[in-house]
């Protein structure tokens, strides 16, 4: 329930008397409010600023600091008010809080001071509204990365028993973590540039025989440049076996872009190898050795700017994607018209539209080669369109690149969209373990509300054995362990129960009854209830001694559950029909908060423990039935005891 | 190229039209209302001052702009039922709360009610239920309603429940609710046969009284 949706309690429960004509069995007892107070004006002084709320207003949320008895500690008697040695400042959105249900997270604010108060004051973050949630968590990630950075210095320290091929992959991939990488990693780096400068020298003509045409230098010392070649590519083959031996897992690394590019880069020279001076195939190897340029790739490596541009524009895809498509469309527009406009004239180079396509692009890059210009009037008008709209549609797209790259490279490439989607799919888990823990948070205290309910209805009969002292004193123990808010809401749902003659119950037991098909006998795993008869207990009345061990601030552990079809007992009181301990999951009254926003379930509720109750003298029984007692210590199991 | 410039105006117009239509929205709660003054709200309900302003805090709260309306009504009654589906039972429910049939409750109008389902009578308060049950306002509740009813009853204890929920739970709920309520057996049940039937019933008459410490 949110903040104000608390407030709207009363009108929900006084709605149930819609039910109560509907209904056939008799509704539970309301839970009664012990000392009803007025609604008073609380003073909260925190570091000498005083803040005042009605007491109601911290009341909703039960499993924080302000709203649970943990204020209690902070309490000054001699000034009558809370005093917290805290930020006034950011106390401020705490108290808003709690006030519209919405946590806001100030601009100004500085993350880890924040983060500090909320924790302080028992607030989970992430139920920071939308509105706030975005700059929240960019900031926490600056913040995270921050402190990662310096972390990072500290990383690489050796770990102690690292095996030599992980030794060697971290040297691989880490140069400066020790001098033998350091050397690997610029005597390769030396050799890519040697080979680069080799395969464009090798093109430059070189001097020549005064009767013969000049000859690339490549074809004058072939033997030189043959050696060279095949000294670049030994060093880059040995590499290559060697990341493939280090790498943890090969296939991932022969899928990798820079082992592809490794072995693009030295394949030419084995293929070239194997067909040596075919004719026909020779074509078909000059054109390999193309991709020996390649190799410049290798630098990647080696520079972490290179890395940065390929992955921005790998980002950038649907930005590049959309220049060249409005880019092709143009061309083809502005082709068409130029091709029509400059048929008629003669000696026009414009002689197809595919043609024209050269002029088309040369002029919207503003290149303007001037090999094809148009003569016709009316291709010179088109012609001057077409080049200031290159401009315009060129220019369009490049900020975006621009400002792309600079956020990538400001970030450092991490992987920041992989990151921001685990987080909603943690946060969407949240909010999901949130409902469930809200309607769990019922089921769990389905046995508080009855085990009060119990108590209340063995108020009655058994005055005379009890003392009245001992009954009270373990009501209140029990009233203490949920709020008031929370026991009417429980209380509300139970007579929704009770008009259905259905009972809530969780989805896994939902699944297993479904599937075992409505047992009749359930197993009772509790030793201390197999005391009882056997498998299934009896349907009559169950005499117990009530004992006065001290119940901690627990749950009670079964509740009991009438059905119609048994029997009433002559003095009225419902029967023992059914125990159901169902399985826990520990939510803090996750009922205050909005269902849609996830609910700290962070940790054990210190109300809620599972206790155990020592059972009293075995069950008698007898034909005069007083009222029962729920025993049997409480289970993490699910146990069954059908008494029908 | 002015064909791109044109497809592209096309779409940012597209994009203005949904900013328009939150305007509008936006527009329309700006409707206020507020309640008369606290001595005659007082005067007309069995609340005490305290008792009002306590609720209207919580009304305003949920509701600044002063009225609920249907969407809000059933936003906040689905709050506390978080296993199932109360939106059919809220609707109901909001139709038994705006008696004027004005498509949204003001404050008047649920602190009346509010007053009858804490404050009044037997008599009033099973004269209220009837009228809730009562879907089309004809004084009579016959079979469909009460189906209707008691289906979005059963909707709001969701799928998880023990037993397993059959589809004709409601229907024998009916059957049984008729069984008791249908003295002549004219297959309706008028207010007079409705009100006797209660208070014969001791369950239904101790359960009236469950909630008279609610506020």
């Amino acid at each position: 329930m949110a903040a104000g949706v608390a407030a709207w309690l009363p009108f929900a429960r006084a709605a149930a008397i819609g039910w109560m004509p509907v209904a056939n069995l008799p509704m539970p007892v309301a839970p009664a409010e012990k000392n009803k107070r007025q609604d008073e004006l609380i003073i909260l002084n925190v570091s000498g600023r005083r803040f005042q709320t009605w007491r109601n207003t911290l009341d909703r949320y039960p499993d924080t600091l302000l709203g649970s008895s943990e204020k209690e500690f902070f309490y000054n008697e001699e000034t009558k008010e809370y005093f917290f040695d805290r930020d006034p400042d950011v106390f401020r959105s705490v108290l808003n809080f709690y006030r519209t249900g919405k946590l806001h997270y100030p601009r100004y604010e500085c993350i880890s001071s924040y983060d500090e108060e909320l924790a302080f004051f028992g607030i989970v973050p992430e139920i920071i509204g939308d509105c706030c949630y975005e700059e929240y968590k960019d900031r926490k990630r600056e913040n995270a990365e921050r402190l990662m950075d310096d972390q990072e210095d500290n990383k690489d320290a050796k770990l102690p028993n690292m095996t030599f091929r992980e030794t060697m992959w971290r040297a691989f991939e880490n140069p400066h973590t020790s001098t033998m990488a350091l050397v690997f990693y610029y005597v390769t780096g030396f050799f890519i540039a040697v080979s680069v400068i080799t395969n464009v020298v090798e093109t430059v003509p070189c001097g020549s025989a005064p009767n013969q045409k000049e000859v690339p230098c490549g074809e004058r010392y072939t033997v030189a440049f043959f050696c060279m070649d095949t000294a670049c590519v030994m060093i880059f083959t040995v590499e290559y076996l060697m990341r493939l031996f280090a790498a943890p897992s090969r296939y991932r690394f022969m899928r990798s872009v820079m082992s592809i590019i490794d072995v693009v880069a030295i394949l030419p020279y084995y293929i070239g190898l194997v067909m040596t001076d075919n004719e026909d195939v020779s074509g078909a190897f000059v054109t390999l050795r193309v991709f020996r340029v390649f190799r410049i790739f290798k630098f990647s490596r080696h520079s972490q700017g290179l890395r940065i541009l390929g992955y921005t524009l790998k980002s950038c895809a649907s930005e590049l994607g959309f220049l060249l498509f409005s880019l092709t469309m143009a061309i083809i527009i502005f082709a068409t018209v130029m091709f029509y406009a400059e048929k008629g004239s003669s000696s026009s180079k414009f002689t197809s539209i595919p043609a024209s396509f050269w002029y088309t692009i040369v002029t919207m890059t503003t290149l303007g080669y001037g090999d094809m210009v148009p003569k016709t009037i009316a291709g010179k008008i088109f012609g001057s369109i077409c080049s200031l709209s290159g401009v315009l549609v060129i220019a369009l797209p490049v900020p975006v690149i621009v400002s792309n790259f600079s956020r990538i490279y400001h970030q450092n490439q991490r992987a920041d969209k992989r990151r921001a989607q685990k987080v909603q799919k943690a946060r969407l888990a949240r909010i999901r373990i949130s409902k469930t823990g809200s309607s769990n948070a019922f089921l769990h205290s389905k046995r508080n509300g009855l085990f009060n309910e119990a108590l209340e209805l063995t108020q009655l009969p058994y005055k005379m054995n009890l003392s009245d002292q001992g009954s009270t004193e373990d009501e209140k123990r029990l009233s203490k362990s949920t709020s008031l808010l929370e026991s009417q809401h429980h209380h509300l749902l139970h007579c929704l129960e009770k008009t259905t003659n259905h009972e809530f119950v969780d989805e896994q037991y939902y699944q297993q009854s479904y599937l075992e098909g409505g047992l009749q006998n359930y197993p009772s795993r509790s030793p201390s209830l197999s005391s009882q008869d056997g498998v299934t207990g009896t349907c009559c009345t169950r005499r117990t001694k009530k004992h006065h061990t001290p119940l901690p601030n627990a749950s009670a552990p079964a509740h009991m559950q009438p059905l119609t079809h048994t029997h009433t007992h002559p003095q009225g009181l419902q029967e023992l029909s059914t125990i159901h301990i169902q399985p826990l999951s520990t939510s803090r009254s996750s009922l205050n908060m909005r269902v849609d926003e996830p609910a700290p379930l962070n940790c054990q509720s210190s109300q809620i423990t599972t206790a155990i109750i020592s059972i009293p003298t075995p069950p008698v029984t007898t034909p005069e039935g007083d009222a029962r007692l729920p025993a049997g210590p409480a289970h993490q199991n699910v146990v069954k005891v059908s008494a029908l | 190229m002015g064909l791109v410039m044109g497809t592209f105006s096309l779409q940012s117009k597209q994009v203005s039209y949904h900013k328009d239509k939150a305007d509008d929205d936006l527009e329309m709660t700006m409707v206020c209302h507020r309640p008369e003054g606290l001595d005659q709200l007082e005067a007309q309900t069995n609340f005490s001052k305290r008792e009002l302003q306590v609720l209207y805090r919580g009304f305003k709260n949920e509701c600044p702009s002063g009225v609920v309306n249907e969407d809000t009504f059933k936003q906040i009654y689905s709050q506390f039922f978080p296993h199932g589906d109360a939106s059919t039972y809220a609707h109901y429910l909001f139709n038994a709360f705006d008696t004027g049939h004005t498509g949204s409750i003001k404050f008047e109008d649920f602190v009346t009610a509010l007053s009858i389902l804490l404050r009044g009578s037997v008599t009033e308060k099973l004269q209220w239920t009837f009228n809730l049950y009562d879907i089309n306002r004809d004084g009579y509740i016959n079979k469909e309603e009460m189906t209707d009813i008691v289906r979005a009853i059963y909707d709001m204890m969701g799928k998880y429940t023990y037993p397993a929920l059959k589809n004709d739970a409601p229907k024998q709920h009916v059957d049984a609710f008729f069984q008791k309520m249908d003295k002549n057996r004219d297959g309706v049940v008028t207010l007079d046969e409705f009100i006797l039937s209660c208070q014969e019933d001791e369950n239904i008459m101790r359960s009236l009284q469950l909630f008279e410490n609610v506020i």
